[in-house]
Parts: C-alpha cells; structure tokens; sequence
C-alpha cells in the first residue's frame, strides 16, 4: 500500500473513531486519536490478519496494551470487515460487544483483553514467545501508552523480551505526554524513552508519531532487524488530528462542551468530505 | 488403635516436577514455568531435560501471570509454580484479569502452604491464597493432601482447562492414598455418626489423629479430605453431616474466605447446622517451625478435638 493509502486509512480510522465517541456522547478521545497513525499503519499494511485468518496460529498478533485507545481500535477493526458499522456505535452500551476496554471474549478481532495497565504488553510477549518457540515467524505488535509504562510490570516485559531476543515483537510506544491526571514529566517524569527501551536491550528509533509514512518506514525496518526485540517511539499528541482536542489541557476522558462538538462535528465533516469516494466503496 | 500416618517416600516438590515433566513429554504445548523458585521445587533439572518447554522468568510473577495468558493464546498449557503468597496476593490483578476475566488456561501451584513456609516467616506465610481464589469466578481451587492426591489434580487442572490453583506444601507430606484411589469426589476417610470433620492439606492429618482420640472418648468422628475447596464436594459433605448434625473445619488458612468459610456457607444454604472452624483466627503468620506455629494458631489435633467435643455436648 502506498503511503497515500496509508494516509486515507488514517483518515477513515480518525472518522470512525470521532463518530463512534460521538454516538456514545463522551470517551477517550485523547488516547485513542493519538494511536490513529499506528494503527493506520499496522493494519493497513503489516499485520499480517483478516477476518478469514483470524484463527490461523501462522497470522500475526496485536495486542493494544493501553486499552483505553479500545475505541480506535474497534474503528480500525470495523474498517477491516471485522464487523458492522452498526456494531461500531454501540461502544459502551448495556451488553454490547465493545466494550471501553477491549475484550478478547466479545470483540472479533481483538486478541487479548487489556485495561488493567502493564498487562497487555506482557500478554504480548508471551505470544511472542510462544510463536517463536514454536518456529514460526509470525510478528507480535503491541503499542503501549507513555503513562502505562509507569507500571513496573512494562519494564519485566520487557526484560523478559529482551533476555529471550524476541525479534518477533513490535512495541509501540504512544508518546503522547500525557497521562490521565496530567502531563507525564510532571507525574513521572519519563526521562528518556529511547535511551531506556535501548538499555532494556531494544532496537529503539523514535518517529514522528503522527506521520503515517514515518511509522510505516518504522516498521518496515523493524521487521528487517534480527536478535532484539524492537521498539518504535512514536512522536504524538494526545487527541492527534483533531485540533482543538490537541489543545484541550484535559483530553484523556471528554465529556464535549458545546465548543468541543462543535470541533468534533467539524472534524467528521472535513474528513467526511477527504474521503468523499472512498466511503462510498 | 492408634492411627499411624507414614511419611510418604516423596517430597510434594519431586510430585510436581515429576509430574508436570511426565506430562509435558506427552504433550510438547506443555510449558512448565517458574519464577526464580525451581530449586526450591526440584523443578531446576527441567530446564534441560525440556529445553522448549520450560522457562524461568525470573523473579517477576506479575509478568508471569501474563506471560502465560500470552503463551495459552498460542496454544501453550502453562504451569505456573511459586510461593502461594507470590502467585496470589502479588500477582492478583495480573492472574484475575489476564488470564481468568480473558479465559484462558493455566494451572497454577502456590507452594509452602501456610504455616509450612516455617523459617520464611511471616512475608512468605499465606493464609489468604485460598479466600482470594475462591472469588475468582470460575477458578477451581484445591488444597492437595497427598502426594498421588497432587499428582492426580496437576493432570485434572491440565486436561479441563480454565485456571485452577492447587495448593500445597513442599516436602515431606503424609501417605494417605495408593495409586488407585479414585479422586472424583472429596475422600471419606473414616465414618462416623457424632461429629463430622473436614479438613484439607496437612489438617487432615491432624484431624484423624483428632478422631482417634475423640474415639477413645466414645466420639465417634467422620473425617472427610474436602480437598476440593472450589467448587465444594457438597455433595459427600451432605452425605455425612446428615447423619452427625455436627461439623469441626479444620485448615491451614485464614478462616475467613477458606474451607471453614467454604463449609458455612454450603451448609447455611442446604443443611444449616452447628459448625466450628478451626484455623488462623485474624493473625498474620511468623517464623518458626510447623510443630511450633501449628500449637501457636491452635492448628494441631487437640484443638480439633476440643471443637469437637464443646459441639458434641450442646
């Protein structure tokens, strides 16, 4: 797929991701528009999964550690034939499918249940462990949030990861800044992101988080690398491709103002009519 | 007669290894894991003998609960070993949410069971491992006895799937069963028509040595191994405090949350009748020797037989 495509898969998850929240009226918008260009990325060109291998053990994984992005997500995996369009805008009602939080057990597509935080990237590496005891070379994605990594648990992971050279799994890192109650640096200060993952024994490169390209090149060089597990900083901001989110100091959870729809709405129509054709396939 | 309990010709530790190697050599989706705790499990030797198989994590059980949540959903059958303490009370989150609310698949097998972490003393001595698994739902929960008792529940948790938590103690156990004991059901181990003992692990020692000297004393005292804590044998417990009206618990476990509490609430709700718990009562544990700290919770057959004969004369 050519970037261009990439760019408009961005696009369709970014839509579909605003007119989800909107149909629920409040979410987080923050952290899941800021995971829109990774996701793009990951499943519009390099995981290796649809809706007629999901169950083949030789696909490839993802896991969304950080599960309060659920809502791009479930964006993403509609646009990939997982399920309805209706299905999309039932996020958070009583027995839905979607829950905030993904879950393995009710969403198709979704490979494990993350929202207790630091858990998913474990999960993820256990799969990539398996695949790679198992022989086979099949990659593992995971994308963790800059907040989580504040649970100790991330960093056993990725001890675990690195002392067993899964070369397998893909962490990406969702530097967003900011965490539920704040920016990062002022909660718990990150340091160094690169320099951290790379003493934890990762391949470590830091991109432009909100340029689809500049993941996908990420990636690509990702899977040609050999002996490390990887990791790719992505550069973003929390409520990524929405302006007035991007400015909005308390973005993680938003329950919209009257200001904020109308950015909102502004949003869906502006990219309604960039996709103008493509929608309509 | 005097009930004579052998020590059995095995340690709990070689059960486990020997058992989880036995079972991985037929099935290569076995994976026996550990965190930093397989020489005190005589697990060590696994490492070479399934090179593919087996993985220490190190000393990380919250990684390891998820870890094998990601290793099940390749089609791995993981066993999880570590002091109970550091599967359950460290790792609660991690086992609840990553494997039991995702369901997936994992044994799990907390060692050194209450008072039996001795001279580990009080950080490592639980008495709440049981109360936490029994509220996870769909968890089986059992406290192994014996050795041919532990071995049997190691391939029942493999065959069934889901997350089931064995307890037990590391060493030295008492021979209760041969190898042609059939474990569906919670063991009677004596009848009796006075009072109804229930016990589990190294209780059930103490509560046969407790009916033999209530026997002396014209009790005569049923003694079940209800070593299926969750879900409860309701069903052999029935069968036997119909006809006694009265039953002694007796654990190496809080009281709270465990098979004393397990017992109460079966019986509340199907036969109401009088019960006595014994086991630790609102206290921490420390270090010392089991002999020791079972006379200091008041763990041993005389407490038993004082329960019982308090209930036996109302």
């Amino acid at each position: 797929m050519l970037a261009t495509q990439l760019e408009t898969a961005a696009k369709q998850i970014r839509l579909y991701t605003l007119k989800e929240l909107k149909a629920l009226g409040f979410g987080h918008f923050g952290g899941s528009l800021s995971i829109v260009e990774a996701l793009a990325a990951i499943y519009g060109k390099h995981l290796n999964v649809d809706t007629d291998t999901a169950n083949d053990p030789n696909r490839d994984y993802f896991v969304l550690s950080k599960g309060h992005g659920g809502p791009a997500l479930y964006a993403t995996l509609f646009l990939k034939g997982f399920f309805s369009e209706e299905v999309l805008y039932t996020l958070n009602q009583n027995g839905t499918t979607l829950p905030s939080h993904p879950d393995r057990n009710l969403t198709p597509g979704v490979d494990m249940t993350c929202g207790s935080l630091g858990q998913g990237i474990s999960a993820a590496t256990g799969i990539a462990y398996g695949n790679k005891l198992a022989g086979q070379d099949n990659y593992t994605f995971c994308i963790v949030g800059d907040g989580e990594l504040n649970e100790g648990q991330c960093w056993e992971a990725f001890q675990f990861a690195s002392h067993h050279k899964l070369e397998n799994l893909i962490v990406l890192l969702d530097d967003n800044k900011k965490q539920l109650d704040g920016p990062t640096k002022d909660i718990i200060d990150p340091l160094d992101f690169v320099a951290k993952l790379t003493a934890f024994g990762f391949e470590t490169v830091e991109v432009d988080g909100s340029s689809v390209d500049a993941i996908d090149k990420a990636i690509a060089q990702a899977k040609e690398n050999k002996g490390k597990p990887q990791a790719i900083v992505l550069d973003t901001i929390k409520g990524q491709g929405v302006k007035h989110l991007e400015e909005k100091a308390d973005n993680h959870h938003v329950r919209p103002n009257e200001e904020d729809w109308k950015a909102i709405n502004e949003a869906i129509e502006t990219l309604e009519e960039q996709l103008e054709g493509v929608l309509a396939k | 007669m005097t009930l004579i309990l052998e020590k059995t010709e095995k340690e709990m530790r070689q059960v486990y290894a020997e058992t989880v190697y036995e079972l991985a050599q037929k099935d290569p989706q076995v994976i026996v894991m550990e965190a930093d705790l397989s020489s005190s499990m005589s697990t060590g030797s696994l490492k070479d003998k399934l090179p593919n198989q087996y993985v220490n994590v190190g000393i990380m059980e919250a990684n390891m609960m998820s870890l094998a949540a990601g290793l099940n959903i390749t089609g791995r059958k993981p066993f999880l070993h570590s002091f109970g303490q550091f599967l359950t009370r460290r790792a609660f989150d991690q086992l609840f949410v990553s494997l039991a609310y995702a369901k997936l698949s994992a044994v799990l097998v907390g060692s050194d069971a209450g008072v039996s972490a001795e001279h580990n003393g009080g950080t490592h001595m639980t008495f709440e491992d049981m109360g936490l698994m029994r509220s996870v739902p769909k968890a089986s929960v059992y406290e192994a006895s014996d050795p041919t008792q532990l071995a049997y529940l190691l391939k029942k948790g493999y065959e069934e799937g889901g997350v089931h938590y064995i307890r037990t103690i590391r060493k030295d156990t008492v021979k209760l069963y041969d190898e042609n004991t059939n474990f569906e059901k919670a063991q009677v181990l004596r009848d009796g028509e006075d009072v109804t003992l229930v016990a589990s692990g190294i209780m059930v020692a103490e509560a046969l040595q407790a009916a033999d000297m209530l026997a002396k004393e014209g009790i005569e005292a049923a003694v079940i191994d209800m070593f299926y804590i969750k879900p409860l044998d309701g069903e052999t417990l029935l069968n036997s405090v119909k006809k006694t009206g009265k039953v002694v618990t007796a654990e190496n476990h809080n009281v709270n949350n465990g098979l004393g509490s397990a017992v109460c609430e079966y019986l509340a709700e199907n036969y109401p009748v009088p019960v006595r718990r014994i086991g630790v009562k609102e206290q921490f544990g420390q270090v010392g020797l089991t002999p020791f700290l079972q006379e200091f919770y008041e763990l041993t057959a005389e407490d038993i037989v004082k329960a019982a004969k308090e209930l036996v004369s109302q």
